[in-house]
């Protein structure tokens, strides 16, 4: 691996940015720290959202995210998200519009209003796939100074990370091997636990549709977290943490329990290992809290 | 108008390709998809049943299922189909024409007001701004709804598309014209 810096743009999309910026902050250092900087993407919009949006108007879905990578490709950067909802749109949007020129015509017709155009020259990647590829876990593992000894850890993959595979081009969606690969780094554990790879239950409008079942999908996958002795649960998505995180509080709401079970998004659970605080990775501003055992 | 079956050929033809779409006559009813659906375990949602529905052209009673917007898009049937139906994104499809028709429930509508007047889905609010700061990030990101000449531009793919009238937005009130009863009409 090079040591040379690389830049990316950042695709924000909305929940990092506006609800949970910690990933953000958290993120950005992490990268900067192992010399890739972070570009701002200057009037960037929601992704939008792959299977709400999608579910309503594909045809308006696709420029709405187009827009966004021709913003990307004006600044000559492949993009990096820290949302499965944003990777999902964004690279999908750039898949099909690569495959089909009828509709890539259409798309450019509107976005030639305001003078933009979608050429197919940036690329789409996860936060997650430039820690394990491009970082590394060698380099990773350099800069462990707190492994997280006796940590259960629970992964989440959230879905749009996974599938479809010939979209995603990540191998397996029955076996993934990343999050994995990212646990074992830190010196956690990372334990199996029933349904690992169930949905959260909040994408494709499910969760406004009907959110106390939306949140049903989110009890179960928890409790079988809980069950299996996980400490906690770690994921690659910001709409997964907000269903996750936040849910936990809506499930106090409405049912009287509170599992305190805590989320981390991949970056923040590296964070810890290399030393990074609570405070500064926003962790302490979310509804589940962090125990003892991680935020010594 | 054709069968709900050519409708979704054609609709979902152009972005996805149409052999994509037309996978939907493949289907055998083996019912693998509902098996591993999570949305299935709790809810009215029976995967294999709306393709069944699909090829017999029940359009009415697909369009007013409410279990038709319960699937989360996970797309585990769409990787386990025996037969290679291309099941969410046929699924995404019939939303599309159901939605083209105001089967649109007001919640949702109201993502797209959010996206309308900000372009975002989850917009920023003041306290959110404060919490940015004191990450050390800018209280505001440099998006759509920090400036106004980007946020235009969405607003413009919005209007040509018309998807602005498909929600029924009002751009005086800068909200939906009316938010009673579940559905447009
Ligand atoms: S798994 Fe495929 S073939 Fe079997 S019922 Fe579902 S869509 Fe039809
Ligand atoms: S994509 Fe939808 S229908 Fe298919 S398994 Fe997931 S929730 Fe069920």
């Amino acid at each position: 691996m090079s040591e040379e810096t690389k830049e990316y743009a950042y695709f924000l999309g909305c929940i990092t940015p506006n609800r949970y910026p910690g990933i953000e902050a958290t993120t950005k250092k992490i990268f900067k720290g192992f010399g890739i900087e972070t570009k701002e993407m200057v009037g960037a919009s929601c992704c939008p959202a792959p299977g709400v949006f999608g579910s309503f108007d594909m045809y308006t879905w696709l420029p709405v995210a187009a827009r966004n990578l021709a913003i990307a490709e004006e600044m000559g950067l492949e993009i990096y998200v820290t949302c499965n909802g944003c990777y999902g749109s964004l690279q999908e949007a750039d898949h099909l519009l690569k495959e089909h020129p009828k509709v890539k015509e259409r798309v450019n017709e509107v976005l030639s209003k305001f003078g933009r155009e979608y050429k197919g020259t940036t690329k789409v990647n996860h936060s997650i796939v430039i820690l394990h590829d491009v970082i590394g876990l060698d380099r990773l593992k350099e800069r462990i100074t707190k492994p997280l000894k006796d940590i259960n850890v629970a992964v989440h993959y959230g879905c749009h990370f996974l599938k479809p595979r010939e979209v995603r081009g990540h191998g397996s969606s029955e076996t993934p091997y990343i999050l994995e690969d990212l646990v074992k780094v830190t010196g956690a554990k990372e334990v199996d636990y029933k349904d690992k790879l169930m949905c959260c239950g909040a994408g494709g409008g499910n969760r406004t549709a009907d959110t106390p079942q939306s949140l049903e999908w989110m009890r179960q996958k928890i409790v079988n977290a809980i069950e299996a002795g996980a400490d906690c649960m770690v994921h690659p998505c910001a709409f997964c943490h907000l269903q996750l995180d936040r849910g936990q509080a809506e499930l106090e709401k409405g049912y009287g329990v509170f599992f305190n079970f805590p989320i981390l998004f991949a970056t923040q659970l590296i964070g810890l290992a290399m030393g990074l605080s609570i405070k500064e990775m926003g962790l302490d501003i979310q509804t589940t809290t962090m125990p003892e055992k991680l935020a010594k | 108008m054709g069968t709900l079956y050519e409708e979704i050929v054609a609709y979902g033809g152009e972005v996805f390709g149409e052999e994509h779409m037309e996978t939907l006559l493949q289907c055998v009813q083996c019912g693998k998809c509902t098996g591993g659906c999570p949305s299935g375990r709790n809810t009215a949602l029976r995967t294999r049943k709306l393709f069944r529905m699909a090829q017999e052209d029940m359009r009415e009673e697909i369009f007013n299922a409410p279990e038709l917007w319960f699937c989360t898009t996970c797309f585990t049937c769409y990787e386990r189909c025996p037969k290679g139906v291309k099941t969410t994104d046929v699924i995404r499809i019939i939303r599309n024409l159901a939605a083209k028709e105001g089967h649109m429930s007001v919640p949702h509508r109201m993502i797209g007001v959010y996206v309308l007047k900000t372009g975002h889905a989850v917009p920023i609010g003041p306290d959110q701004m404060k919490i940015r700061e004191s990450l050390g990030l800018d209280s505001q990101p440099p998006t759509t709804q920090k400036y106004k000449e980007q946020l235009e531009q969405v607003q413009d793919i919005f209007r040509t598309t018309q998807f602005d009238a498909m929600i029924d937005f009002d751009w005086d009130k800068m909200d939906l014209r009316g938010k009673e009863g579940g559905e447009k009409k």
